[in-house]
């Protein structure tokens, strides 16, 4: 990766005064990727943002776009555009103008900057809106406009702060898959902040956890949430179960830990190394689990409890199963197919079941 | 505009007190031009005949041209200075970091509530001390400090009332800070210049004190009108040029604010979904 990145961020500090939003960060990004800066609000991603678009200054560390480092290149000479968390359309200028605002230095003739115009407003599926005026516009249509007034200048990358995040639920869902068709086919590097998980793993090619100003995993979207890291990353990742666990023993590729409520089962090591009395943390995913009402022929990955709730969702359904040894139920969840042998209406005893290859390790660090 | 929430819903005696206060105040002043149509040389009841005459006269006379030109000139020069000095400190002001922000505004802001009588005197002293004959430049001058807190007092809500967002996306966009200035503040800030400009031309115009003080042998307008309060026949055409400036004042003041009517923070437009 270190060889082709395109965007190179090392060793990055910033301080306001005395809090730290970005501490010791260091990212690279490739060629034409779609990366996102994931993490709840207050954790520096947009202070991160700013900083390669160059209206903040990184206290430490450095900036390397294009193999240039940025240290000393104002916003209005950088080959990056950004798509404002609230927009920032000019609103003293029409839908047109707004588009065609950075094209003043191109000394483009009348003609070629209409058509570069209308060519935008195709691709942002919004022809014949040139002369309205930016306050007529709708969320949606302004995040559109945002967009279209960056890309007309084909930045060689665009940031993007959370730009969905004040749209309602389906016009997001509908401009995530746009951005997403957009930014394959225009073929630049996108580095999208936003604080919605879910987001963050449809769009992205490779995400960046931040917390507190550091990067927690960076990785693919499966990867965090199949390898997850540490159980920071895996809780803000969708749900997981937890139990707590003792390292008995380690055997190649494979580690045997003693954990509360499962007691003694094997977890892919995944090339860490783990030391034998290790106190660490077992995590499984609820749909990686699989409930039913008899002993499975294979014991060793299957434990016993009593259903303690369950939840019809449609789709799909939740269970919490009450483990011996465990304060906290665990969740299941489990697709509604035809022939589920437990219904949300059963009670009593019955049989948690899960893969070997579905368990995760989860150090302190 | 629904007016019936807890906080807009109408209040009488708040009402009452609006009408009563407004009385108060622009009375007096309604009997410029009630007298200034009157046919008589008194300022007394009963009223007489309706009249233009005064009106005639007053254009037939040299020297109130002279001194309106005077005004005029006066009043433009200092209105583009103060305006154009008031944009640069109000953008410093609300833009830019600056150590003792607070104290700096405090000082800009001193000459409406000092005396300009001390002004006056101080700058009288200060420009003989220097040797500068007295002139309309000098009046300009003097006028310059009245109006420069009146400019920033109007333009510091229009740059306060955008998003500072807007001129980061133009240097996104690659314009530097001159283009930024020009494209996206200077137009955004606009209502509040033309309001900056009418409400300085007419604190100049109707200036008096620091005229008196830093004159020479050019009368303006109010200086002329005070000179001519010592001939009783004189009067009534004072009282309809007095009426003639107060009706100019009340509507470039008022064009003013209703050019500006947006300046609230949080009032721009194009922000809300
Ligand atoms: N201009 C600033 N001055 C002081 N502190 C700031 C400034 N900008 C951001 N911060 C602080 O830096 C941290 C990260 O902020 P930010 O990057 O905006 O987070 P996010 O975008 O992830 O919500 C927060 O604690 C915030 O209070
Ligand atoms: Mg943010």
């Amino acid at each position: 990766m270190t060889e082709d990145a395109f965007i190179s961020i090392r060793k990055v500090d910033k301080h306001f005064g005395k809090v730290q939003a970005i501490d010791s960060v260091s990212i690279e990004i490739g060629h034409g990727e779609f990366f996102s800066l994931l993490g709840s609000s207050g954790c520096g991603k947009t202070t991160l943002l700013r900083m390669l678009a160059g209206f903040e200054a990184p206290t430490g560390g450095e900036i390397f776009i294009d193999g240039q480092p940025m240290s000393d290149v104002p916003p209005h000479m950088r080959p990056v555009n950004m798509v404002f968390q609230n927009y920032a359309i000019f609103p003293h200028l029409n839908v047109r103008d707004n588009i065609a605002y950075g094209l003043r230095k191109q000394r483009l003739s009348r003609n070629r900057r209409h058509d570069l115009v209308e060519e935008m407003l195709e691709l942002i599926k919004l022809p014949g809106f040139g002369d309205r005026r930016a306050n007529e516009l709708s969320g949606g249509q302004r995040q559109r406009i945002a967009l279209a007034r960056a890309l007309i200048l084909r930045p060689k990358v665009l940031l993007l702060d959370e730009p969905l995040g004040a749209l309602d639920k389906q016009l997001r869902e509908q401009m995530q898959l746009e951005l997403r068709a957009l930014q394959r086919t225009v073929g630049i590097t996108f580095v999208f902040v936003t604080h919605d998980q879910e987001e963050a793993l449809t769009l992205s090619d490779r995400i960046a956890v931040m917390s507190q100003g550091r990067v927690l995993q960076l990785d693919t979207p499966s990867g965090l949430y199949e390898t997850p890291h540490n159980r920071e990353v895996a809780s803000f990742i969708g749900t997981m179960n937890f139990f707590d666990a003792k390292v008995s023993g380690v055997n190649g590729a494979r580690v045997e830990v003693e954990a509360a409520g499962l007691g003694r089962i094997n977890a892919p090591a995944r090339d860490r190394r783990y030391v034998e009395g290790e106190s660490v943390q077992i995590a499984i995913r609820p749909e990686k689990l699989e409930l039913t009402a008899d002993a499975p022929l294979d014991s060793g990955i299957s434990v016993q409890g009593s259903l303690e709730n369950a939840a019809y969702l449609g789709e799909r359904s939740h269970f919490f199963v009450k483990l011996d040894g465990l304060d906290q139920p665990v969740a299941v969840s489990a697709q509604n197919r035809e022939g589920a042998t437990i219904g949300t209406d059963a009670t009593g005893p019955v049989w948690l079941n899960w893969s070997e290859a579905s368990v995760v390790v989860l150090t302190s660090d | 505009m629904s007016s019936d929430t807890y906080i807009k819903r109408p209040n009488r005696p708040l009402q009452l007190y609006a009408v009563i206060f407004l009385i108060a105040l622009y009375a007096p002043v309604l009997f410029l031009p009630l007298f200034s149509f009157n046919d008589s040389l008194y300022v007394r009841f009963p009223l007489k005949e309706f009249t233009f005459k005064w009106y005639v006269e007053l254009f037939q006379r040299e020297p109130v041209w002279n001194a309106l030109m005077n005004s005029v000139r006066i009043g433009v020069v200092v209105a583009v200075l103060s305006t154009a000095m008031g944009i640069f400190a109000a953008k410093a002001i609300t833009r830019y970091r600056i150590p003792g922000r607070g104290t700096l505004v405090g000082f800009i802001m001193l000459p409406l509530v000092v005396p300009l009588i001390i002004f006056g005197v101080a700058l009288l002293v200060l420009l003989s001390q220097l040797g500068v004959p007295l002139s309309l430049y000098t009046v300009a001058i003097g006028h310059m400090i009245i109006c420069l807190p009146f400019s920033v007092a109007t333009l510091i809500p229009r740059f306060e009332g955008f998003d500072r967002a807007i001129e980061e996306a133009s240097a996104d966009l690659g314009e530097n800070a001159w283009w930024t200035f020009w494209r996206v503040t200077f137009p955004m800030v606009f209502p509040g210049v033309v309001a900056s400009l009418m409400l300085t031309f007419t604190v100049s115009f109707d200036e008096f004190i620091m005229a008196f003080f830093l004159s020479g042998t050019q009368p303006t307008l109010p200086m002329y009108i005070w000179g001519q309060l010592r001939f009783p026949q004189e009067f009534p055409s004072i009282l309809a040029l007095a009426s003639m400036i107060i009706a100019m004042s009340f509507v470039l003041v008022f064009l003013g604010q209703w050019i500006n009517r947006g300046a609230q923070p949080g009032a721009v437009k194009g922000h809300d979904t």
